[in-house]
């Protein structure tokens, strides 16, 4: 089991009338007596996955009662009209149709979905509209990760991978690339940039830009995985989005315009050197570190230690699943860009003290 | 490429005709349609089977989180394998089982238009499904999934295989022997669908028996009808998108690429602009099945014929207009989504007037609960919910969350399994002694469906909660503590009870074949003419060909003025392309008798022949000669390109039926 943040004691009041039916449901998700639920679409965290949200549940009712209606006429039907096996061998009367029931249950239906297509595609454009005032970040997707660069006033220029920081209450416009290795290589793969709990998903489409707006209503911790299958370590290509009160955001994004600190000595200092000499800089930046600024195949490195998770946020940052990752990602993550640089124990210890050291 | 056959000069052919009417060659030889549909049901019944076995590998791996029983390879040529080989090598070929069994049958008359297409037709789609599975020895199956969408399919999963550069060239070579078997494996099977289709649209237009009208035709037909328009129309854009796919991974075109001016979102396009009308090539023979299964055990006639006729053709016509629902979340822009969002809406309407329509038929019968009616009513009652969750994905905001998870995994195997597999098993227990003479057994078939039903919601009901708590598809392994735990190992029982339910199907087949109860011609008490030949028919189908003056005609001669309301009375006559008088095989203006026809000398059947089959052969030979190189490419494609000319010029000079037998 691993340790989640606490979320924010007081839920969002924004619940439809339909919460009764979320309560249904989230029962049964629940079964098994697992109470974490991550990515569940039915607890919304924002405005966006809210409108999402409650267009889902008319849909929902509507369907349910239309189930109860078909499976209840399906099984009375059934026993009422089987055949008892009694002496009685006489045929049914041959009816072959009834123009006015037809009629009736081809209008009906049709009569609904009418009705359900005004707020859909109401809901479809509201959700395309550019908001105002939005936090600006660019999004690339990669094989398997994501990084993210802020675009906009505040951070400009502040790159980091898998967990995207955000504050609360404000709309964050993001846009949308999947590139190969570099910035400038087209060469990439469909991504979808997925966040449950607080909007529907956004495929990211190589040679295209895609736009979305994401909102989170509470700080806290929202996971997202890629929804669009993109090679064999799509299942591993996850992140996370940190919504933060505004005065909290704002000191972390101060935080990531600082360069990162050499270590003074000792292991760290050694596997400061194997960084450049292993040719780990040629893919991670490290800002503030000669010669770092522009390599990014890999996630930017400048602030590893804030990340709570790393390798497609998959894996605990943690010494020992660094020291399992450097020594042989590809088993850790099959299909990964990152190199088995075949390093010796030593030196992947010093790579893990020195990978400590960047706060 | 030249190619010089030796072409036979006379019309004699390079060959003496087949003759053997029993044994092996007699059935690589035959014309026969109902030969036809059992080769193609057994196939595809292996083919179902080995996408079933692929089915529970997948579940194995995901019944509990961080499994390793997979690698994520092995995991993603499986559900890729799953969903081609129920698709196109199990569901499609089982459906054109029953339309060559049937159809000739169904509308009276001896064969199929083009008997020796058919028989190509059914060679072409065994070569195809040999073909692609040959991949697992020639550097692995498909591993894109069954949509393979672009980019991935040029750059493949593991685009920098770093550790030395002998390995990346293994990557990128496999790579794309992986996209040659899946472009050249599903064009070789298009071929053969597409071939049937044209045989399938001219044998009903043309070779109905005498006073069949097209709204007298049994309902299957018309659902055989139907699906062969949309085969026909769609096989083609898939053809297109596929040869430009060859061309990208195999000899470098850049239709796809975005690196190179391509584009991905046109291979999505092509992909769904087939793929849509492709779920109802899979789905409406099914609903046909069930529309012949659900009167016969009412004892009513279909309610709403009519309704039911253009119902389908609705359904088919709309099917057309709705892909890019697909696509919602690949960023189309507001417009499109809302426009495909109403279309996709309106598909509901025809199809819930198929739910009432055979609720109506039900609705005051007197119902034999036999198999072949527990799989038809389970085919209403499991569709309306695939249906259901089908609405929900019409509104574009919520299938924004519910795209792409196993919310749609669910879904679509309400669809296709709770629609077509159970309206095709509906179809095996109604028509098995018609093709046998020998009834399946009733017992073993209710514990069938039993077992069946049961397996088949707690494997795919609990989907709709994981996608609703955010699991998506596709992915090989899930962490610990997303919540998903417990459904999925619930789901992988579940697949081992379908397993189960299959085992039992197996059992009863494999029972009945050595003591089953003989059917007679008509065990069911049947409506359509079908029932009238013996079971199983001879193989000119009808001593005479009936004469047709009613929809359900067998009824009709079998209770005129005898229920307690008389039947409904239809002018009597001819359908306006045929002269009553003619019967239904002198329209194929053939002079002669083919073989052992001795007693029925009036009777003229077409003959056997060896050129369908060969050049069915040359398919997979010059598929192999893509995915080779150097000079085996050459002399691969050089063999295989000559074995489908001298096939097809065999045929061409070849009599249909021989003059002397």
């Amino acid at each position: 089991m691993r340790a989640r943040r606490p979320r924010g004691a007081a839920r969002s009041a924004r619940r439809g009338v339909w919460s009764w039916a979320a309560i249904a449901l989230s029962g049964l998700l629940l079964a098994g007596c697992q109470t974490d639920h991550p990515q569940n679409t039915l607890t919304p965290q924002g405005p966006v996955a809210d409108l999402q949200q409650n267009l889902w549940y008319v849909v929902f009712v509507i369907a349910v009662v239309v189930f109860i209606l078909v499976q209840g006429l399906i099984l009375y039907a059934v026993f009422r009209f089987r055949d008892r096996g009694d002496d009685d061998q006489s045929i049914p009367k041959q009816v072959a149709g009834n123009t006015r029931l037809e009629i009736m249950w081809t209008i009906i239906p049709a009569i609904i979905l009418a009705a359900i297509a005004v707020p859909t595609v109401k809901t479809i454009f509201d959700l395309a509209a550019v908001p105002s005032d939005a936090l600006q970040v660019r999004v690339i997707g990669k094989q398997y990760w994501w990084e993210f660069e802020y675009t906009g006033e505040e951070g400009q220029g502040v790159v980091t991978a898998n967990e995207l920081h955000i504050p609360v209450d404000r709309p964050v416009y993001l846009t949308m690339e999947s590139l190969g290795q570099q910035p400038t290589d087209p060469t990439g793969v469909i991504h979808s940039f997925w966040v449950p709990k607080l909007a529907g998903k956004q495929d990211v489409v190589p040679g295209h830009q895609r736009t979305m707006t994401i909102e989170a209503s509470e700080p806290g911790k929202y996971e997202g995985t890629c929804a669009e299958f993109c090679g064999l370590s799509h299942a591993n290509m996850r992140f996370a989005v940190v919504a933060e009160e505004t005065a909290d955001f704002e000191a972390w994004i101060q935080s990531q315009t600082e360069p990162a600190a050499s270590p003074t000595g000792g292991l760290a200092a050694r596997g400061e050197q194997l960084f450049t000499e292993r040719t780990c800089i040629a893919c991670h930046a490290i800002t503030g570190y000669e010669g770092g600024d522009e390599a990014r195949v890999g996630p930017d490195l400048t602030h590893f230690q804030q990340r709570e998770k790393f390798a497609g946020y998959i894996l605990e940052n943690n010494p020992e699943n660094l020291t399992a990752w450097l020594k042989n990602p590809q088993a850790v993550k099959p299909g990964s860009q990152m190199p088995n640089l075949q390093l010796s124990d030593a030196d992947v210890d010093a790579l893990v003290a020195y990978l400590r050291t960047l706060e | 490429m030249a190619v010089t056959a030796q072409e036979p000069v006379t019309r004699r052919s390079a060959f003496r005709r087949p003759t053997a009417e029993t044994g092996i060659w007699s059935w690589i030889t035959t014309v026969d349609h109902k030969r036809i549909g059992i080769l193609y049901w057994l196939t595809a019944f292996f083919f179902f089977l080995v996408g079933g076995i692929e089915a529970l590998l997948i579940r194995v791996q995901l019944s509990r989180p961080e499994n390793t029983l997979l690698s994520a390879d092995a995991y993603n040529q499986l559900f890729t394998m799953h969903g081609l080989t129920m698709i196109f090598f199990a569901l499609m070929p089982l459906g054109a089982a029953f339309f060559n069994y049937l159809l000739p049958l169904q509308i009276g008359a001896r064969d199929v238009a083009f008997p020796r297409l058919n028989a190509f037709s059914y060679w072409v789609f065994l070569s195809a499904g040999i073909f692609i599975y040959s991949g697992v020895l020639l550097g692995g199956l498909p591993d894109g999934g069954w949509f393979n969408y672009a980019p991935l399919n040029l750059i493949g999963p593991d685009p920098t295989a770093t550790e030395a550069a002998g390995q990346i060239a293994v990557a990128e070579a496999n790579h794309i022997s992986r996209m040659v078997f899946y472009s050249i494996g599903l064009q070789i099977a298009g071929i053969a669908s597409l071939a049937s289709s044209v045989n399938f649209i001219v044998t009903i237009l043309n070779m109905r028996a005498p006073g069949m009208t097209l709204m007298r035709l049994p309902i299957f037909t018309w659902a055989t009808f139907v699906t062969s328009f949309l085969m026909l129309f769609a096989m083609p854009v898939i053809g297109v998108a596929l040869w430009q796919l060859m061309f990208d991974v195999r000899f470098g075109t850049n239709f796809f690429n975005p690196a190179a001016g391509g584009d991905p979102v046109l291979w999505q396009h092509m992909f769904w602009l087939f793929g849509h009308p492709e779920v109802y090539i899979l789905i409406l023979p099914a609903f046909g099945i069930v529309s012949e299964v659900l009167p016969v055990f009412a004892r009513k006639p279909l309610f709403g014929y009519s309704a039911m006729v253009f119902s389908l053709i609705a359904i088919a016509f709309l099917g057309w207009g709705v892909w890019a629902h697909h696509m919602f979340a690949a960023g189309l822009g507001p417009v499109a989504n809302a426009a495909f969002g109403l279309s996709t809406m309106f598909i509901a309407v025809p199809t819930g007037v198929k739910i009432f329509n055979w609720l109506g038929t039900l609705w005051g019968g007197r119902i034999r609960l036999t198999t072949p009616l527990l799989f038809g009513v389970g085919l209403v009652a499991m569709f309306t919910i695939g249906g259901l969750s089908g609405v929900t994905h019409s509104i574009v905001p919520s299938n924004y969350q519910q795209t792409d998870t196993y919310y749609v995994v669910a879904h679509f195997h309400y669809v296709m399994f709770g629609g077509s597999i159970f309206g095709l098993f509906a179809g095996t227990y109604y028509w098995f002694p018609k093709v046998t003479g020998r009834l399946l057994d009733d017992r073993l078939g209710k514990l069938h469906f039993w077992l069946m039903l049961i397996g088949f919601n707690v494997t795919f009901g609990p989907m709709h909660l994981l996608g609703m708590d955010g699991m998506p598809r596709r992915i090989y392994t899930y962490a610990d503590g997303m919540g998903w735990n417990f459904w999925n190992l619930i789901e992988t029982i579940g697949a081992f009870i379908i397993a189960a339910s299959i085992a039992v199907f197996i059992a009863n087949l494999a029972i009945t074949r050595r003591r089953g109860e003989p059917a007679g011609d008509d065990p069911w008490d049947a409506r359509t003419v079908e029932w009238m030949t013996t079971s199983p028919p001879p193989h000119y189908n009808f001593e005479e060909v009936p004469q047709i003056s009613a929809r359900d005609e067998l009824w009709h001669r079998k209770y005129v003025g005898g229920a307690t309301r008389p039947p409904v009375r239809v002018p009597a006559g001819a359908s306006p392309d045929h002269d009553p008088g003619e019967s239904a095989v002198d329209d194929q203006a053939q002079p002669a008798h083919g073989p052992g026809h001795t007693g029925h000398a009036d009777i003229h059947m077409p003959s056997p022949s060896y050129y369908p089959v060969i050049a069915a052969a040359g398919m997979p030979i010059a598929g192999w000669g893509v995915y080779a190189g150097g000079p085996v490419q050459v002399a691969l494609l050089a063999l295989g390109g000559l074995l489908i000319l001298s096939g097809l010029f065999g045929w061409v000079l070849e009599p249909s039926a021989e003059e002397h037998a």
